[in-house]
């Protein structure tokens, strides 16, 4: 079975898809249309780009350009957790913090599913290396930029309650506590719901493509479950990393709340 | 028994601040609302980022971590913040008597913190305060939403905490007439400093 190959006409008409909401979102006044738009182009050029990208990189196996790619991937993951912040770590710290719970999230996760999982000869073979790598950083990503956002949030909002504990004594974990853990349930809790129901409500991503590329769909399946699980992993290592680092980063040496070291919300 | 001793604290934007109390001495703080009263009892409390030394009898605060710090200066501020749903949850055991002293029932540690009077919230976040039995007080106008009877039973119980304990204690208040009550010595800040103030 062959992959029936996409015209630009077929790809069009979704496009024109896209064009109808954010006409829609215009005239209710969602607010957001503009924000579709772009974003819709963004992915387009993006995906075409990446799809030329990797037609080359497949050719090669030059390790350091393997590299060389895989770190554009991850700094601009930073930067995307970095951006969905409403309130912003100042300084290095919004896109360290980020960059190095993506690395946390999806390189070594990555890297152990090549090596000890699946045995790719060698281990940055690109075919597999750079769609997992992709994989694991977009789907972790959410969750990792949900969690940073939640406790940053949490943290401005509830600023009396985490001084109120402080001042009677408190250690930082013990004033942050509460918002730690819902800012870590928070990135969690839609990977839990995906893996709950994969399958049953949804196809996902991965498993569509290798059968709609004609892949036995009980390979795809397993395929799948293996990403699954790895994106579980990462999001849960990521989110802890984040949330860990996010929430010692609130508070200086004598244990006092620094909000300062956070940027007021824009809008 | 411990004296708190203030030198050359800065924070804020006004100029060092030096200042001493004895140990068990109550100590009124007064001046034009926006002076910064809360704001020093903040930095007392090493809640804000400061300058100088502030030492507890023997103890400098550099020697030990800010919890501990906070645990032995206790704040208590204008509005207490509370986070569980009952006063009880967030303190140890409370006798019934030094709730009675305040005029609360015994029940009232397991009222829901939203069912509060702010009056309330005041009087048993004074007494979850004192069950950490700190070695200083700075409390931040506490009567402010009480009535005169109330008000009264807060000086008492107040009072009894510093002679017993030897706590100095540093007390915003607005009120002339509770200052001239209460107080052992005032002090007025405003934006040129503190200074020492007569009583007239």
């Amino acid at each position: 079975m062959d992959l029936i190959v996409l015209t630009p006409f077929d790809l069009s008409l979704s496009a024109i898809l896209v064009l109808l909401l954010a006409l829609l979102s215009y005239r209710l006044q969602l607010g957001v249309g503009r924000r579709m738009l772009i974003a819709a182009a963004r992915s387009t050029v993006q995906l075409l780009l990446i799809g030329m990208v990797l037609k080359f990189l497949f050719s090669q196996s030059d390790p350091f350009l393997i590299g060389a790619v895989t770190l554009i991937m991850l700094l601009v993951a930073g930067h995307e957790v970095m951006a969905r912040q409403k309130h912003r770590y100042i300084g290095p710290w919004a896109f360290g913090i980020g960059t190095f719970s993506m690395l946390i999230s999806s390189f070594s996760v990555t890297l152990i599913a090549l090596v000890v999982i699946i045995g790719v000869e060698p281990w940055y073979s690109p075919q597999y290396l750079i769609p997992l790598l992709g994989m694991l950083l977009g789907n972790t990503m959410s969750g990792v930029a949900l969690s940073l956002d939640n406790l940053s949030r949490s943290a401005w909002e509830k600023r009396a309650i985490i001084e109120a504990q402080l001042m009677l004594g408190a250690h930082y974990y013990q004033a942050i506590g509460q918002i730690r853990r819902e800012a870590l349930r928070s990135g969690l809790i839609p990977i839990i719901n995906s893996m709950s129901v994969a399958g049953l409500v949804s196809l996902p991503g991965m498993m569509t493509g290798q059968i709609l590329g004609g892949s036995p769909p009980l390979d795809a399946a397993k395929y799948q479950l293996l990403i699954l699980l790895l994106i579980a992993f990462g999001t849960g290592m990521g989110s802890i990393a984040a949330v860990y680092i996010g929430s010692i980063r609130l508070f200086d040496e004598r244990q006092r709340l620094r909000l300062d070291r956070l940027r007021a919300a824009r809008d | 028994m411990a004296d708190l001793q203030v030198r050359g604290l800065g924070f804020h934007n006004l100029p060092p601040l030096s200042f001493s109390l004895a140990a068990a001495e109550l100590v009124v703080l007064s001046g034009p609302s926006g002076c910064g009263k809360s704001l020093l009892l903040r930095a007392l409390a090493d809640l804000d980022q400061n300058q100088g030394e502030v030492s507890l009898g023997q103890w400098q605060r550099e020697q030990m971590s800010g919890p501990d710090w906070r645990r032995r200066l206790g704040l208590l501020p204008a509005e207490p913040h509370w986070w569980l749903n009952t006063p009880a949850e967030h303190m140890p055991e409370v006798s019934a008597e030094s709730l009675a002293e305040l005029g609360l029932p015994a029940e009232a540690l397991g009222w829901q913190i939203s069912r509060l009077s702010t009056g309330e919230r005041q009087r048993l976040a004074l007494l979850r305060l004192l069950a950490n039995r700190p070695d200083a007080l700075l409390l931040d106008e506490p009567t402010a939403n009480l009535d005169q009877a109330n008000s009264l039973r807060v000086e008492a119980l107040v009072r009894r905490y510093a002679s017993s304990t030897g706590a100095p204690v540093l007390w915003v208040s607005h009120d002339a007439e509770q200052r001239r009550r209460i107080a052992d010595r005032q002090l007025l800040l405003d934006h040129s400093g503190i200074q020492e103030q007569p009583w007239t």
